[in-house]
C-alpha cells in the first residue's frame, strides 16, 4: 500500500522540481508519440475513408483483417519492426534503430489499424445523401475525400485519441526498438519497466501517474479542438 | 484548424533540425550492449562520463538480457558487449561475431532462503546444497528466462547431477531477478541471485528482508564480466576503433580500481580482475 501514497508524492516532486531524468523521459515520450499519431492520421485516415467508402471485391475481408489487427501485441509489432530495422535488415542502412523516429516508425503500425478500422465504422455511417449531394454539386474525388472526412471529424479525434492511446502507453516497441537508452530514447513506459526492475516500485507508481499527465494535456487539447469545430 | 497543422508541421521540422547535429556527432558514440546488472547498480552511470572525461567519447547503451545482447552484436547493430556467459560468449567469438575477449572484473552469486532454512544448506557447498533442496523438496523459485543468471542456475543444479525442471517444488517465474525475489519470499522459498540486486534487495526491506544469504564464496558462483568488440570485417558499421578503446581502458589500472571503488549502499558489487 505504501508504494501507491509514496508514488504520488513522489511524482508530484519530480514534475515539480523538474528532475531532468524525468523531463528527459517526457521529451522522448511526447516526440515519439506526436511523430506517430500525424504519420498514422495522415496515412490512416484516407486508408480509413477508401475501406468505408469504395465498393470492392474482398472488402468485408478486409475490414475483418484491419478488425484483427487491432488485438497485435505490441511486442511483436517491435520484433518485425526490429526484423527490419537492423543493421542486417532491409531498411537498416536509414540507422533508425535505437532512435526515436524508429520507435515513431513503430508505433505507427500499432495505431494504422486503430484509425484505419474507426474511420472506416464512421464513413459508413455516414447520412449516404452527403455523397450524393456532393457529386450534385459536382465535387471530385478529392474533394469528396476531404469533405467526408470533415463531415466524420469528431469520429475521426476518437479513433486519433483511441490510437494515441494505444501508442503512448505501448512498451514492447520502445523497448525493442528504442533499446531504453538513458537521455536518449529512455520513454516513460520502458522507464516504468526499468525502475520496476530495480524494485523501485514507487517510483514506476510515480512515472505512471506522469504519463497520465500527458496524456491529460493531449485530451485536453482534443477536447478543446472539438468545441471549437462545433461553433 | 489549418494553422493548428502548420504549427505542428513546423514544430515537427524543427524538432527534426534540432537531431540532426547529434548525427552529425555520431563519428564519437560508441553503442554498447550490456546486461541489466550493469545498469541496474548504476555502474555504467558513473562509468559513462568517466569514459567521456578520458577520451571524448560517448558511451550509449541498451541494457538486456545476455542472450538478447549477443544477437544484437550478431546482427551489427552494436559496437561493443558488457557481458558475463563465458561459454556463450567463446562461441560468439568462436563464430567470428566478436573480437578481443577482455576480461574486466566479476561479481558473484549466491544461494538465499528464509532465515528458518527448511533444507538446512546454510554454510554447505553449492552441490550439497543444492541436493539437499531438492530432497526436502523445498520450494525453489527460478527466473526461468534464459538470462545469464538463469543459465548460471542452471549450472548448479548440473553440477549437483540435477536437472529439476517439471517437478512441483521448483517454480519458473519467468520474471526479472526482483520479481523472482519477491516471489520466493511470498512462497517461503528459495531462489538464486547476483549480490548486487541482493544488495538492493536488502536495501529495499531496511536491512531486514525475509530472504537470507544461505550459501557463498563457493568457486561455482564465480560470475566473469568480458568486453567483446564486433568483429569489423564481419560487421562494416562497427566502430571497432572506439570499442578498442573501450576495452583498453575498462581494463587499464585507474579504471580497475574506480570499478573496485564503485559501492553501492557501502557495500563493494564487482571485483576487478584484467590481465595486465
Amino acid at each position: 500500500m505504501d508504494y501507491i501514497l509514496d508514488g504520488i508524492r513522489q511524482a508530484i516532486w519530480l514534475l515539480i522540481t523538474g528532475d531532468p531524468e524525468t523531463f528527459s523521459a517526457i521529451k522522448a515520450t511526447v516526440l515519439a508519440s506526436t511523430t506517430s499519431i500525424i504519420a498514422t492520421l495522415v496515412i490512416g485516415a484516407p486508408l480509413g475513408f477508401i475501406l468505408g467508402y469504395a465498393q470492392f471485391p474482398g472488402r468485408r475481408a478486409a475490414r475483418l483483417f484491419f478488425d484483427t489487427l487491432l488485438s497485435f501485441p505490441t511486442v511483436v509489432i517491435g520484433l518485425l519492426a526490429y526484423a527490419f530495422l537492423t543493421r542486417r535488415g532491409p531498411l537498416g542502412d536509414l540507422g533508425l534503430l535505437f532512435t526515436i523516429p524508429g520507435i515513431s516508425l513503430g508505433q505507427t503500425f500499432l495505431g494504422l489499424p486503430v484509425v484505419i478500422a474507426m474511420t472506416a465504422s464512421a464513413v459508413e455511417h455516414l447520412d449516404t445523401r452527403l455523397e450524393t449531394t456532393l457529386l450534385t454539386l459536382g465535387a471530385g474525388p478529392r474533394q469528396l475525400l476531404f469533405t467526408t472526412l470533415w463531415e466524420a471529424r469528431f469520429s475521426i479525434t476518437l479513433a486519433g485519441l483511441a490510437a494515441y492511446g494505444r501508442i503512448v502507453s505501448e512498451i514492447g516497441i520502445s523497448m525493442m526498438i528504442g533499446g531504453n537508452i538513458k537521455w536518449h530514447t529512455r520513454t516513460i513506459t520502458t522507464a516504468i519497466a526499468l525502475e520496476t526492475g530495480k524494485g523501485q516500485f514507487a517510483m514506476g507508481i510515480a512515472l505512471g501517474l506522469v504519463l497520465m499527465v500527458v496524456a491529460f494535456a493531449v485530451n485536453l487539447g482534443a477536447a478543446a479542438f472539438r468545441r471549437r469545430s462545433e461553433k | 484548424m489549418k494553422r493548428t497543422i502548420l504549427v505542428l508541421t513546423l514544430s515537427l521540422l524543427i524538432c527534426g533540425l534540432v537531431s540532426l547535429p547529434a548525427k552529425a556527432m555520431a563519428e564519437d558514440v560508441l553503442m554498447m550492449a550490456t546486461t541489466t546488472s550493469t545498469d541496474n547498480t548504476g555502474l555504467l552511470n558513473v562509468l559513462a562520463p568517466e569514459f567521456k572525461k578520458d577520451t571524448g567519447i560517448e558511451l550509449k547503451w541498451t541494457a538486456v538480457g545476455t542472450g538478447k545482447a549477443l544477437e544484437l552484436g550478431k546482427n551489427c547493430d552494436v559496437d561493443v558487449l558488457l557481458v558475463h556467459a563465458p561459454e556463450a560468449e567463446k562461441k560468439f567469438v568462436d563464430a567470428g561475431s566478436g573480437v578481443d575477449r577482455t576480461e574486466v572484473m566479476y561479481n558473484d552469486f549466491v544461494v538465499v532462503g528464509p532465515e528458518s532454512d527448511p533444507a538446512k544448506i546454510k554454510g554447505k557447498s553449492v552441490p550439497e546444497a543444492m541436493k539437499a533442496i531438492a530432497d526436502s523438496k523445498a520450494v525453489f523459485v527460478s527466473r526461468g528466462d534464459n538470462s545469464g543468471t538463469h543459465k548460471k542456475e542452471q549450472e548448479l543444479w548440473k553440477v549437483a547431477g540435477l536437472a529439476p525442471e517439471k517437478d512441483e517444488w521448483y517454480v519458473q517465474a519467468g520474471q526479472g531477478m526482483i520479481a523472482t525475489l519477491n516471489m520466493a519470499a511470498e512462497k517461503n522459498g528459495y531462489s538464486m541471485t547476483d549480490r548486487g540486486t541482493y544488495i538492493k534487495y536488502e536495501a529495499d526491506a531496511k536491512g531486514n528482508p525475509p530472504l537470507k544469504i544461505l550459501v557463498e564464496g563457493d568457486k561455482n558462483l564465480f560470475n566473469q564480466y568480458s568486453v567483446i568488440a564486433i568483429n569489423p570485417e564481419k560487421c562494416k558499421s562497427a566502430k571497432y576503433d572506439l570499442a578498442k578503446k573501450f576495452s583498453d581502458w575498462m581494463a587499464s589500472p585507474k579504471i580497475q580500481k574506480f570499478i573496485a571503488d564503485f559501492k553501492l549502499l557501502d557495500k563493494q558489487l564487482f571485483t576487478p580482475n584484467a590481465k595486465k
